[in-house]
């Protein structure tokens, strides 16, 4: 612990370790909805495809007008364009909780896309043989097309949580709190380097731990 | 069992209209193999998706065991499917899950119990041929093996129809051979009825009982298997028939021949049934002072008797070889004498 301290002589560990659960906490939530709504919304894009189950071009076209803009983006100026919204739903537009509506709505759109190319992966034939067997739907959603694109739904989702650690280190400069607020404010305006240093190692490990998790899984699940 | 009356499906593509089945009636009866043969883009791929509403007709109707398919809503057509089981080509088998997680698939949409799933599985591996193979994933099997599973699957729900869209043109001959073996089983086994649709004359020479053939949406010939082998009507039906009863070089073989001239004749007999059976070439030497050369023969088995060719060259003097001819037609034979190749003159 003295070594740490004479190393990093402006760190303050409870504050660090404060900031890192704040970090987890935004990207735990933000994640899951985004896995939720992503998975949704890429499911609603292949389905209304031509020649798919639910073949809708008005639909097709609305919701990939939605995507393609809110994909578009920068995420630095969706924040603030979201600030009304933000402000309406959360009663605020600091701290994490005031984060996850734009971290949501900048990753959605993004996790939705990869969720259609997963789903655009799988053979025509094997959702024909299911038909064939008079599954409805449902059945066809819950028994072909999740399972058979598991692991690309799962890599993607692990390129979406890396992607929204970066979103959420950029929302932590706009008072989002975590491990990107006490960089910017205690480490970068205070000119405190080891306090950004330290930061970006917690946020590198998050990183690499997403990454690893995210890889054991769509290696676990593809059996092809 | 199955009747298809006037069915027709348009398809609009950018260049155009395709009809792709053009007016096709058919009556397949319970319980036989009826197989449909074609070129690639005949519409026979449409035509066996109609058979389970894969493909909605454009016009026509279809009816399996008196009911009409093509009158039902989309809730009654998912019942009805669940009677009706299909093979594919590329087995279209769930790479996620194993063997016998596969083959419970149509048991789980159709709400069997778990407890029912499980014991009738078991009994569809081992009716397959798939014993120990169960926990297996599709991507550890080999391609006749994926088709076990895939025939499996299709048989899970007790159906009184299987359809099979080129259900071997993947796999190699042996292995084609064994799915068939393993088809004809079934039919036997469980009285199912099989329509199979193929532009292999081989599939058909071994396990149907009737053929249609078709040509650009159209059915151009149909009938008993052993009937078409016998008297082909049309030139694709007779180029199909060629396929399995002479062997590619022939043509060349006897081409060569005839350029050799001489007063020899070359004939092509053709034996159907008992007579393939008959030692005609020894009764020929014996009766007629001829020299018979045989050139080429094959004798394929179909479902309902033998099926033979045979290429022989007849050398003598021409009023004794005229005999000789003479004497094979009336053996119940049909005799070709061959001239040119591609140009026959039938005596018969």
């Amino acid at each position: 612990m003295l070594a740490l301290a004479t190393l990093f002589p402006n760190v303050d560990w409870e504050d660090m370790w404060e900031a890192t659960l704040e970090t987890l906490y935004m990207t735990g939530i933000s994640v899951s909805a985004t896995f939720l709504l992503g998975l949704i919304l890429g499911l609603l894009l292949f389905l209304t495809e031509r020649g798919n189950l639910w073949q809708n071009k008005p639909i097709q076209l609305i919701i990939a007008g939605f995507v393609n803009i809110f994909r578009s983006i920068p995420f630095i100026i969706l924040i603030i364009l979201l600030v009304p919204f933000t402000t309406l739903l959360v009663g605020t537009m600091l701290g994490a909780n005031a984060a996850l509506p734009a971290l949501i709505i900048g990753a959605a759109p993004f996790y939705a896309r990869m969720v259609e190319i997963a789903l655009r992966e799988i053979d025509k034939g094997v959702i024909e043989a299911a038909k064939s067997m008079g599954a409805t739907d449902a059945q066809i959603i819950y028994k072909v097309l999740l399972p058979e694109s598991l692991p690309a739904l799962i890599s993607g989702i692990t390129v979406t949580a890396i992607a929204l650690i970066s979103y959420i280190a950029m929302a932590g400069v706009v008072g989002a709190g975590g491990l990107g607020t006490l960089a910017y404010l205690d480490g970068f305006q205070r000119n405190q380097n080891d306090v950004t240093f330290v930061a970006t190692v917690i946020i590198l490990i998050i990183v690499f731990i997403i990454q690893w998790i995210g890889d054991f899984f769509t290696q676990k699940t593809d059996k092809r | 069992m199955i009747t298809l009356k006037n069915i027709k499906k348009v398809f609009h593509t950018k260049d155009g209209v395709v009809n792709a089945v053009d007016g096709v009636n058919l009556t397949i009866n319970k319980g036989e193999i009826f197989g449909v043969i074609g070129y690639s883009g005949a519409g026979k791929s449409t035509l066996i998706r109609m058979l389970n509403m894969l493909e909605k007709p454009t016009d026509g109707s279809v009816d399996i065991n008196g009911e009409s398919l093509t009158g039902f809503n989309n809730k009654e057509l998912r019942i009805a499917r669940q009677n009706i089981g299909m093979i594919f080509q590329h087995f279209n088998l769930l790479w996620s899950r194993t063997v016998r997680e596969n083959i419970s698939f149509p048991l789980e949409i159709s709400g069997i119990n778990k407890k029912e799933r499980i014991r009738r599985v078991d009994e569809l591996i081992d009716l397959v041929g798939l014993s120990g193979r169960g926990d297996s994933y599709p991507s550890q099997l080999s391609g006749g093996q994926k088709q076990r599973v895939g025939i499996a699957r299709a048989l899970a729900n007790n159906p009184d129809v299987l359809l099979c869209d080129e259900a071997t043109s993947a796999l190699d001959p042996k292995t084609t051979d064994s799915i068939l073996s393993l088809l004809v089983d079934i039919n036997k086994k469980l009285g199912l009825t099989i329509v199979l649709i193929t532009h292999e004359m081989h599939v058909i020479r071994k396990i149907c009982n009737r053929v249609a053939v078709m040509e650009e949406g159209r059915v151009v010939e149909e009938g008993p298997v052993l009937e078409v082998f016998k008297t082909p009507k049309r030139t694709i039906t007779q180029d199909f028939v060629k396929q399995v009863t002479e062997p590619e070089e022939t043509e060349e073989t006897i081409q060569h021949l005839i350029q050799k001239e001489g007063h020899s004749q070359i004939v092509k007999l053709t034996f159907v049934g008992g007579t393939a059976e008959r030692p005609l070439i020894s009764d020929l030497i014996r009766k007629f002072e001829v020299d018979v050369n045989i050139l080429q023969g094959k004798i394929s088995q179909t479902r309902d008797g033998a099926y033979g060719t045979l290429f022989i060259q007849i050398d003598g003097q021409p009023e004794t070889v005229k005999e000789a001819i003479h004497h094979i037609q009336q053996q119940e034979v049909e005799v070709e004498v061959i001239t040119n190749v591609g140009i026959s003159n039938t005596v018969s």
